[in-house]
């Protein structure tokens, strides 16, 4: 029969402090190193050569407890790659992931079963990502059927709480996908994600299909939702200003790798990485007195293909700081992430700012 | 005279689940060399508004009515299919949101891009390749000799939609409508197509109607905005004064609601509680009164008109269709109504 009697509760506000050891403890998720190869055919004259997209090329991140990480970057930078490979739905080419210091990557299926539990994902398309033929009740009971949580009676209670939790009419447990609007059914896709009680939620662009007023009532849920049962997000989104709003720890992709990651105050105030740079003038701000007054950093050209990503620095071909100072090491060495001061959490992979720090910090540390 | 006087469009759709009214009395007129931000979401009504000025609406499910469509003082609504193809491209041209979509994949660059020029200008193939290659490199695409000679799969996103930029403006056309010309395309990339158009539009003096929901781009794009709400124009204001004192409450809950990089990060956002009106069953009074935190009871019954009014500290000219608007001047734009 099944080995829970009773389903999960959700917990009430008042308890809601119980899991929010933020920002101390180790990671509750850790990735070293992480590559996603795909393998492209090309069909040549003399049969051609299979060649590797390098959709993820070496990621490295931890995420604390109780925190909300947003990995941002443009498309094709490998941000989703990078999310449905830590979510086990691609298996990894290279590197490792942990969840509570439990490695995921060598996992067989039935192994992952437990972890599933514990780390759920949201999806960009609130059409796509819901079964048409299922109802609510059943859309949001089947996470507990898979783990045998509950009895039938218990689990439609325990649905009926989850879409109140999302600020859905419990009473319209029985309707199917296309009686909802786009943002009903993002709510609904959240509410399946926290059937099972997670404690990391991978949100893989939630609110980007989205118009701006629904976009906003859904932030505001995922932020209410945090803070009342002490949730973990990985963040995946282009748009910086959302990532801004609901993430305290931001990651910035290019071309499969994390350029900079930094601590939300740090990253917004003072970026490094000249890429970094670019994005944040890119935006547009809502703001005509602002937005007419603002230096803008115009990168020239494209994103290059991850197939055949440039050699050394994958940004040097567009960097703006490159073509003014050329260095040798951009198009040679692929910069690592360093960290500038020890212990404030401000990563950046760029030879040329880490060159122009150097001799400041070199005299502060002279005897 | 204004280059474009819409007087009263309204765009219906016959369906099965009752009539859709997409437009419904929408005014406004536009001056040469403008930039025009139409804002709203979707299903607002202001793609449909653009189609309908080049006459693109199916027909049926599709009917358009007006009062008059004046360009340049010619009427394009009474005007025949075979007039009207002589402005489509010419005079008038758009640029879709979707490049991939809105090229065809079977022809060349060429192909696509001389087609207006032998059409409308009556040049020769080598002639208007040869202004089809200037076209290209106006607006930014390398070696653009070379490129001519491609197809659609060939570029990137990027520069598919600076292919489409430069067909829409081939021809030097007095209007411009640019149809969510970015949304498809990432930040970098948006920045550079939006400099360029700013760019073209100082060159050519072409006036530009903007449609997007990203109140960002247009508080950087446009001289006057007007807000788009269930089909109805709910707001019309200079960029400077919109952004400064909504007048509309839907303004202000549109403005609430984005995240900007200068909002306080983890604060909830001012977001507008509801949906989007049905627009095949909308309310009898204003189509935001659901939504609205500055209703009165009047809002329900009385479907209000857009009224004008000069905004006295800043002598704007401004227009809003609510009945509370005197309230709203007196508020400051991000405070919440007082309940009495």
């Amino acid at each position: 029969m099944t080995d829970t009697t009773t389903p999960p509760n959700l917990p009430d506000a008042g308890t809601a402090s119980r899991t929010r050891t933020l920002e101390s403890g180790p990671p509750l998720l850790a990735v070293y190193g992480l590559k996603k190869h795909f393998k492209v055919q090309s069909k040549g004259l003399l049969g051609g050569q299979d060649k590797m997209l390098h959709a993820v090329d070496g990621v490295d991140f931890e995420l604390r407890r109780g925190e909300a990480l947003g990995l941002v970057g443009e498309s094709g930078c490998g941000k989703s790659t990078a999310a449905r490979t830590i979510m086990g739905l691609y298996p990894a080419t290279e590197g490792s992931v942990q969840l509570e210091g439990r490695e995921l990557t060598t996992l067989t299926r039935s192994e992952w079963r437990p972890v599933r539990r514990k780390m759920q994902m949201i999806f960009q398309d609130p059409y796509a990502s819901l079964d048409p033929r299922q109802t609510v009740a059943s859309i949001l009971a089947e996470p507990l059927k898979i783990h045998r949580i509950g009895r039938a009676k218990d689990r439609k209670i325990h649905a009926m709480a989850l879409l109140e939790a999302v600020g859905l009419n419990p009473r319209h447990i029985h309707r199917y996908p296309h009686e909802f609007s786009g943002g009903q059914r993002q709510r609904i896709g959240i509410a399946r994600a926290l059937a099972l009680e997670p404690d990391l939620i991978v949100c893989d662009e939630p609110v980007s299909a989205l118009d701006v007023s629904i976009q906003a009532q859904v932030l505001n849920l995922l932020g209410e939702l945090q803070e009342r049962f002490g949730l973990s997000y990985l963040f995946i989104a282009h748009d910086l200003a959302v990532v801004r709003h609901l993430c305290t720890r931001i990651a910035v992709m290019y071309l499969g790798r994390i350029v900079e990651i930094a601590n939300r105050e740090d990253l917004f105030r003072n970026p490094r990485h000249p890429y970094t740079k670019a994005l944040l003038s890119a935006i547009p701000e809502p703001d005509p007195v602002r937005e007419r007054n603002r230096e803008r950093i115009v990168l020239q050209g494209d994103v290059p293909s991850p197939i055949d990503p440039p050699a050394g620095c994958a940004f040097h071909p567009r960097c703006p700081k490159y073509a003014a100072q050329p260095d040798v090491r951009c198009t040679t060495e692929t910069p690592d992430l360093e960290e500038e001061h020890p212990g404030r959490r401000h990563e950046f992979a760029c030879h040329l700012e880490h060159a122009a720090t150097i001799p400041a910090s070199e005299s502060a540390g002279a005897p | 005279m204004a280059l474009l006087d819409v007087q009263n469009l309204r765009v219906r759709f016959e369906t099965h689940h009752g009539v859709v009214r997409a437009v419904d009395g929408v005014s406004f007129q536009l001056e040469e060399g403008e930039t025009l931000g139409l804002v709203g979401e979707s299903g607002s009504g202001k793609s449909v508004t653009n189609l309908a000025l080049l006459g693109l609406i199916p027909s049926p499910p599709g009917v358009v009515e007006a009062d008059a469509l004046l360009f340049e003082g010619t009427d394009l609504a009474k005007l025949s299919e075979a007039q009207m193809r002589k402005i489509r491209g010419n005079d008038i041209s758009m640029i879709f949101q979707d490049p991939m979509t809105s090229l065809n994949p079977l022809l060349t660059i060429e192909r696509q891009l001389t087609e207006v020029l032998c059409l409308h200008k009556k040049m020769s193939r080598r002639e208007a390749k040869k202004k089809a290659i200037q076209g290209l490199g106006d607006v930014g695409i390398p070696s653009p000799d070379k490129r001519i000679d491609q197809y659609p799969h060939e570029l990137s996103g990027g520069m598919r939609q600076r292919v489409m930029i430069a067909m829409g403006l081939l021809c030097e056309p007095r209007l411009l409508l640019a149809d969510e010309p970015t949304t498809a395309l990432d930040v970098t990339i948006q920045a550079q197509v939006l400099e360029l158009m700013k760019d073209l539009q100082a060159r050519t003096g072409t006036a530009i109607i903007l449609v997007t929901h990203d109140l960002g781009v247009v508080a950087g794009m446009s001289d006057r905005i007007q807000v788009m709400y269930g089909g109805r124009l709910v707001e019309m204001a200079p960029t400077l004064d919109l952004f400064a004192q909504p007048l509309h409450p839907y303004t202000r809950g549109l403005l609430g609601s984005i995240p900007t990089l200068h909002s306080h990060p983890g604060e909830d956002l001012d977001s507008i509680p509801g949906q989007p009106p049905d627009l095949a069953d909308m309310p009898p009074g204003c189509a935001f009164e659901p939504r609205c935190a500055w209703k009165t009871e009047r809002c329900a019954q009385e479907s209000p008109p857009l009224r004008s009014l000069t905004q006295p500290e800043t002598g704007a000219k401004r227009h809003s269709a609510c009945l509370e608007i005197e309230t709203l001047l007196q508020t400051p734009p991000s405070s919440a109504p007082v309940t009495p």
